[in-house]
């Protein structure tokens, strides 16, 4: 057993996440690896939505600024990163960071490790016809129901590719769908030479991953407990994972920083996107979350021990996008006196005027916001006083041209309805393509020896 | 035996709260927001009060229990309109279902409800029977 500790840094929460963020955990304390998420179960449509727009899209664009910002200290520090910012296209957005590499002078001093293998589309057909359905895990249904509609299918691809990466020296991993969690066991493993078939230790990394894979949300951020007590998140300091060949660890942030790691901060980040607690399954395990023991050790450290798991299973998630249909949100702001009653009645008169139209969607939500948005009917009566209400009505259908003209029929409501009326200088609202997520199971080995790891050199 | 008289009390004076989604299905973690509470939360927020407490707004719910760390976990199903990108709803990932379940009322001791409505008005440091706060 030795007493070395690795330092692994969440960087991003999302896409989307505080730019600032990695960049301080690159400069403002120690760090050895820096582990980027920003593959969200949605994220994956998005991408692919960009990418059948233009094909050199299809990756997280904000990673590459990113990165141009801290190369040259990941380089001077010999700081690892590792990041799913790949999306559907993991080879463009590493071709992207060594274009940034050169450009920075660091031609001969970068070594990236390229992950591919995730994207199962190309042979989508075949595996069909060998049998896997790939059903939706939601619902059952099969997925020849939508295969002519579907856009990317990538499977969920564990650590191991991202430690042999590490192991032949890249500096930086970028990979495609790969678990939010495989981001930060695969420095575990790599550093402790731990073998992948230690379930405890996987269960240990699979945690740690959790915790820090949103971001702030685990040292302060979205906190709900005592959230005015919460201090300085204006600067949060971003969690990091000390961890220990044993398979303990201490989740902390750097000293300076606002946001706070507590009991209950790290407690939140574990309960969300929460399953069955006994049963949460990645590629490379299952952890069983009620082993958890947590323990405040110091001001703004808490350390994580007692962690069991059990043996992966043979299957992978495959994170599936297909074309849904569209979508469009209109909303205007009605005033008080009587604000609820006038968005209402605007409702009302919306829906009358899309019915006489003989419009068909499959869905049309309206929902008032400063009355029942959040929490529907368990908000309660809707005080008679409310100086304001904002009427946000939402259509889905697979007909284009209904949800087109639903986004017409929005600002004559000004002056066709319900007075004291305001909010819609937004213009007319955006028809958005819904690309939805299909959730599958396929074999292990139908995925796995399509894997492939590249170093790449700047 | 004396009977404990209790009062209704709604859950956010007793536990905090995060949720998330996986596709259609948002989940609620309930945490105590004081270890000792933990025991209460588990006897009192029943499946058959969760399940009640969002009829008509979700399809079912699965409950889970996780002592270590003074926590629930709720499953609702069908609650976020089709989830992800498919969803209408402001909340589309189920973001705040979190806080929707701490307006729920479970019955608790009188003198327990004395100390989380104290508690609520005056958190730590001043409360002395709640976790440090950093």
């Amino acid at each position: 057993m030795t007493d070395k500790v690795v330092r692994i840094a969440g960087g991003q929460g999302f896409w989307g996440d505080w730019l600032e963020a990695p960049v301080r955990q690159v400069r403002d304390g120690p760090i050895d690896y820096l582990m980027m998420d920003y593959l969200a179960e949605v994220t994956m449509s998005i991408m692919q939505k960009q990418r059948s727009r233009n094909p050199l899209a299809g990756y997280a664009r904000d990673f590459v600024p990113l990165m141009e910002r801290i190369l040259p200290d990941i380089v001077e520090k010999g700081i690892r990163v590792t990041s799913n910012a790949g999306g559907v296209n993991p080879r463009g957005c590493a071709e992207a960071v060594l274009e940034s590499a050169r450009k920075l002078g660091l031609a001969g001093k970068l070594k990236i490790g390229l992950v591919t293998g995730d994207d199962l589309l190309p042979d989508l057909d075949e595996l069909m016809a060998a049998g896997h359905q790939m059903r939706d895990m939601e619902t059952g249904r099969p997925l020849s129901d939508i295969r002519d509609r579907v856009l990317s299918a990538n499977a969920y691809l564990g650590m191991q590719p991202m430690v042999e990466a590490l192991g032949r020296g890249a500096q930086v991993v970028i990979t495609g769908r790969v678990t939010d969690t495989g981001l930060t066991l695969a420095p575990m493993f790599h550093e402790f030479g731990w073998d992948f078939d230690d379930w405890d230790k996987v269960a240990a990394g699979t945690v740690a991953g959790h915790i820090i894979e949103c971001g702030a949300q685990s040292s302060g951020g979205n906190l709900l407990k005592d959230w005015r007590k919460v201090k300085g998140l204006a600067n949060p300091g971003f969690p990091i994972v000390e961890a220990s060949a044993d398979g303990t660890f201490v989740i902390t942030k750097h000293p300076g920083t606002g946001g706070v790691v507590s009991i209950p901060s790290v407690t939140e980040q574990l309960v969300y996107e929460m399953g069955d607690p006994h049963e949460y399954i990645t590629p490379d395990g299952v952890a069983d979350f009620t082993s958890i023991q947590l323990k405040q050790s110091g001001k703004n450290r808490v350390k994580v021990s007692g962690i069991r798991g059990g043996p992966r299973t043979d299957m992978l998630k495959v994170s599936i996008a297909y074309f849904y249909g569209y979508k469009a949100v209109g909303t205007l702001v009605y005033g008080w006196p009587d604000a609820y009653d006038k968005a209402r009645a605007a409702d009302a008169i919306l829906r009358q005027r899309l019915k006489n139209l003989g419009l068909e969607f499959e869905q049309i939500l309206t929902e008032y916001v400063g009355v029942d948005a959040t929490h529907g009917r368990l908000a309660g009566p809707a005080s008679p006083d409310l100086p304001e209400v904002q009427l946000r009505v939402g259509v889905r259908s697979t007909d284009k041209a209904a949800v087109e003209r639903f986004t017409r029929e929005i600002a004559p409501l000004v002056l066709t309805g319900p007075p004291s009326v305001t909010g819609f200088a937004g213009g007319r609202p955006q028809v958005e393509e819904i690309v939805a997520y299909w959730p599958a199971l396929i074999d292990r080995t139908a995925v796995e020896p399509g894997v492939r790891v590249e170093i790449l050199e700047a | 035996m004396a009977t404990v008289k209790t009062v209704p009390l709604q859950l956010r004076y007793l536990a905090h709260a995060r949720s998330g989604d996986k596709g259609n299905t948002a989940n609620v973690g309930l945490i105590a927001l004081n270890p000792e509470w933990y025991d209460v939360l588990n006897k009192q927020v029943t499946l058959a009060r969760v399940r009640k407490h969002f009829k008509g707004l979700v399809s079912n719910v699965e409950r889970f229990e996780l002592p270590n760390l003074h926590a629930l976990n709720f499953l609702l199903h069908d609650a976020l309109d089709g989830g992800g990108t498919i969803s209408l709803k402001t909340d589309a990932q189920g973001k705040v279902y979190s806080t929707a379940l701490l307006r729920m009322e479970i019955p608790v001791p009188v003198a327990l409800a004395r100390q989380a409505k104290k508690r609520a008005k005056c958190p730590n440091p001043c409360s002395s029977r709640s976790m440090p706060a950093s």
